[in-house]
């Protein structure tokens, strides 16, 4: 059973010669406009109920009633599963073996540990009759203290931070540095939790026909979903199929699965038919992860002529008090500004929460606010141009390691960006710019900085007999543009036309695409795509080259080339072949060939491999109300090759918007008395409306990437935040001359 | 639960149905009738995903209940291309960019022909972002979707212009 899909493109494409690098619509476009996009939500197999979660109102403690008799007698109601009938499972959903497992709550006892944990399942006829079922539950609990805030339990210092990178990080002697400088700043910054916010709420709609199971659900990681729930319930991965051809967003929150999907599936277990369950927004608050807070404290030292001698950053952060994620902030330091001493740190605390998770540049957002607002007030004491200091203290080599740069265009992102800002009129001090209207106007800037990460991929490519091809690959498309950026690279690897190339993504029964997460979905499986199209065409070449009757005998597997459908002759364009004849000589209907994508060690060995971005804000402040705008953000980025200029510019629009929503926006409140989340909706937790949203510009810097990988490719889905929120930190300074120290920006900060 | 008789005219076809009063116009369109374009995103009024057009009106359809609109006509995201022929808003969404994971596109599409509709906005882009503020894109596609309300709007003006002609 493979997905069908009917992708196409309006208005047509431009194409001059190859599919890499053209600013082509989204193929998906067509489907996402007329509402046929299929959402996991959509799905309605025959026969099918509805499950409502019903959530914990404590933080801690355990259940010490329900009445599920009230909730059974209810009509339409089909079932209540509770810990006490909950199927069994083959293993302990506590237990965990790698660092990408989470430990999950999935009623394997009464015991509650953070707000809108699940305490039951409602399975119903109707969803109306389920939620009813849910609200006559009426749990009585046995509550104790909630542990709330980054002051409210013992800290320690944790084992590890992000994925295995150690807690504790440092070259040369920071304090020596310190000691030393001719000026000093120390400044410590506050960051909220945040909520990923998908628009699309996690949803399941699970079927099992005996032990082989059928889901559509959304997942930016689909074999690793896969083999969660193979060990979950005892079953062979091959006997779950998994659909997720969009995902309403995913921002991190989508990447594991997460409790209440599988409880979808343990909920059709129970009953025995298939059942849908999707989260309601509030309950997207506590076991689908969060971004932790942070409590970050730079220091920094720097001699007469700017030059830092020192950085130490400190960061504070918090898990929940059964697994491990802690937020890696302080890690920012370690590859943007050259320093000879460099210490990083970590603390954390556990509290009464759903344990955070990988959120849209998780440790790099949280650490870049930090990092860039401290940088600024070293300019501001050195009295020097905030630009001037960056490029004072530009790393040549990545400053934690001393490795060089696989590339790095971001002195070419400074001059594009503050060109085009404007930035050489800025005044230094404050409180400079009164707009006509009486508001503040203030500049500010951010250095952007991510990763270039690569995972672990597959794909198979297929030469058929009738010149078209085919590409196969489970990738997942959150938004990012996948379905279109992916089929771009296997057109040219396939040495076609894209309209010629079948696309097929989006399901576990496909070759393993990886995660599309530290955006490295791309990079990672755009290689798999792009040696898969390798290998056919070898094996093509070999076909045509080894018969007498091919134009192309004798010219070995090197002296071809593979273009619009046609095997060329390198020395000689005059003689070529097309695929359809190559095979029909032959006598094959198609051809196959695999390809993988990863990281290449030797390299990464060698080269620090990271995207680079300036981004410069402009905010308005009303003196009086203390009321903050932004009205105009610039960035431009320098992240290799770059597929489709398109996607690529909205994926950086998105990324520099969630970096105004860091600065300004997102918070989620904790009630101290009882843990809960008090604004666990979309009206209250705050994220950018578009009439939050300025002129944002995003400039494309060319960067050539020999190391990277073949294609060049860095990604680009995360550092749009990095940078930006700092800048919009810095420029609200600029305006006011008040530092803000925690984020979101409050009103009462400004006019303190 | 008692239901109730409801007769609604969606996308031009006449529905006449029994309804459970609980049920909203949204779920009465998502799991009753299969009209799954319409999106949920809060199921409180907070997102604007479920937008749809309500006698002409834009409305989120998650706070409507199905039986308090006996006789109204209701376009949803499935009724506005004709087939292949996409309206020149759906074709300027795409053209523009405005959308990424497409799970808000329906909302934000029917809110910007009842934007249209409404004829308050003009060409201004800071009147056409507060306009369009009921619908979260979290993703923040909001450049795109301002541009591809522009741009639909003019094409619809010279349309208009030319019937007129």
């Amino acid at each position: 059973m493979t997905l069908e899909l009917s992708l196409n493109q309006q208005p047509a494409h431009l194409r001059q010669g190859s599919s890499i690098g053209q600013p082509l619509t989204r193929r998906d476009g067509f489907l996402k406009v007329t509402g046929a996009a299929r959402y996991a939500a959509d799905n309605h197999p025959p026969g099918m109920l509805y499950a409502v979660l019903a959530v914990s109102g404590i933080a801690r403690g355990r259940v010490a009633s329900l009445d599920v008799e009230a909730a059974k007698a209810h009509g339409g109601v089909v079932e209540v599963m509770t810990p006490q009938n909950r199927p069994p499972l083959a293993t302990d959903p506590d237990a965990k073996n790698n660092p990408f497992m989470f430990r999950l709550d999935l009623l394997q006892n009464d015991r509650i540990r953070y707000p809108n944990q699940t305490i039951a399942v409602v399975i119903a006829e109707t969803l109306e009759a389920a939620t009813e079922g849910a609200a006559l539950l009426s749990p009585r609990y046995e509550a104790q203290p909630a542990r709330v805030g980054l002051d409210g339990a013992e800290s320690f210092v944790p084992g590890g931070v992000g994925i295995g990178s150690p807690a504790v990080h440092h070259k040369g002697d920071v304090e020596a540095g310190l000691e030393s400088a001719a000026t000093r700043i120390e400044a410590t910054y506050e960051t909220s939790a945040q909520y990923h916010n998908a628009m699309e709420p996690h949803a399941i709609v699970a079927a099992w026909d005996g032990d082989s199971l059928s889901i559509d659900t959304p997942s930016q990681g689909l074999a690793m979903a896969q083999g969660r729930i193979a060990g979950l319930f005892g079953i062979a991965p091959q006997n779950i199929h998994i659909r997720s051809p969009f995902l309403g967003g995913g921002f991190g929150s989508k990447g594991m699965i997460s409790g209440p999907q599988v409880l979808g599936i343990l909920a059709a277990r129970l009953v025995g038919c298939p059942v849908k369950l999707v989260l309601r927004r509030e309950q997207m608050y506590g076991p689908a992860g969060h971004r932790a807070p942070t409590r970050q404290t730079l220091r920094m030292g720097m001699d007469r002529e700017g030059r830092l001698t020192a950085i130490d950053h400190h960061a504070k952060t918090a898990s929940s008090t059964f697994d491990d994620f802690f937020e890696p902030a302080a890690d920012a330091s370690h590859t943007l500004y050259a320093s000879p001493a460099i210490a990083t740190s970590h603390e954390a605390v556990r509290l009464d929460t759903g344990t955070p998770l990988f959120m849209r540049a998780p440790g790099e957002a949280t650490g870049s606010i930090a990092l860039e607002s401290a940088i600024d007030e070293a300019a501001g004491a050195c009295g020097m141009d905030p630009l001037e200091f960056r490029l004072r203290n530009y790393a040549e080599v990545e400053p934690m390691t001393g490795k060089p740069f696989s590339s790095k265009a971001l002195r070419e992102c400074y001059t594009l960006a503050s060109e085009r800002f404007g930035w050489q009129r800025r005044p230094l001090q404050p409180r400079q710019m009164p707009d006509k209207d009486g508001f503040l106007t203030g500049w500010g800037m951010g250095t952007a900085t991510f990763p270039a990460i690569m995972f672990q991929a597959e794909a198979r490519a297929v030469l058929r007999a009738d010149g078209s091809g085919l590409m196969e690959t489970g990738a997942q498309d959150m938004g990012q543009g996948a379905w279109t950026a992916f089929a771009q690279i296997a057109a040219d690897g396939l040495g076609l036309d894209i309209d010629q190339v079948d696309f097929r993504a989006g399901s576990s029964d496909l070759p393993n695409a990886g995660i599309a997460g530290g955006s490295g979905h791309t990079a990672t499986a755009g290689m798999a795509i792009h040696n898969a199209g390798a290998a056919v065409i070898a094996r093509l070449a070999d076909l045509a080259t080894g018969h007498e009757a091919s134009p192309l005998f004798g010219a070995g597997n090197e002296g071809v080339l593979a273009r619009g459908g046609r095997l060329y002759r390198r020395d000689d364009e005059n003689r070529s072949e097309s695929y359809g004849e190559i095979l029909a000589r032959a006598g094959l209907a198609e051809i196959d060939g695999r390809g993988t994508g990863t990281p290449d060690p030797a390299s990464r060995e060698a080269y620090a491999m990271h995207a680079h971005g300036a981004v410069f804000a402009e905010v308005k402040v009303d003196p009086d109300f203390g009321q903050i705008r932004v009205t105009r953000l610039v960035g431009a980025f320098a992240a290799g090759r770059v597929i489709n200029p398109r996607l690529v510019r909205s994926q950086y629009y998105g990324g520099m918007i969630w970096g105004v929503s860091f600065a300004l926006h997102e918070e989620a409140v904790t009630d101290r008395r009882s843990g809960r989340i008090q604004n666990a909706n979309l009206a209250e937790y705050h994220v950018p409306v578009n009439a939050d949203v300025p002129s944002v510009e995003a400039l494309l810097v060319h960067e050539d990437d020999p190391y990277v990988n073949a294609l060049g490719i860095k990604g680009v889905g995360e550092i749009g935040i990095t940078g930006t929120a700092g800048a919009v930190a810095n420029a609200v300074w600029h305006a006011t001359g008040v530092r803000p120290r925690r984020f979101p920006i409050r009103i009462e900060d400004l006019l303190g | 639960m008692t239901s109730l008789p409801l007769a609604l005219t969606i996308n031009g076809h006449r529905y006449e149905l029994e309804v459970d009063p609980r049920v909203t116009l949204l779920d009465l369109l998502r799991e009753r009738l299969e009209l799954t374009g319409t999106k949920k995103g809060c199921d409180r009024g907070q997102c604007g995903a479920c937008t749809v057009l309500v006698d002409g009106k834009r409305i989120n359809s998650c706070l409507a209940l199905a039986v308090s609109h006996d006789g109204a006509k209701v376009l949803t995201i499935e009724g506005v291309s004709h087939g292949e022929d996409l309206h020149p808003v759906q074709a300027a969404f795409i053209a523009h960019d405005g959308f990424q994971c497409g799970f808000c596109t329906p909302g934000q599409i029917m809110s910007t022909l009842g934007l249209i509709a409404e004829a308050q906005a003009g060409d201004d882009p800071e009147r056409i972002r507060e306009g369009m503020s009921g619908n979260l894109c979290r993703c923040a596609a909001y450049g795109g979707i301002v541009e591809a309300v522009l741009e639909a709007q003019e094409q619809l003006a010279k349309a208009d212009r030319r019937t007129a002609a």
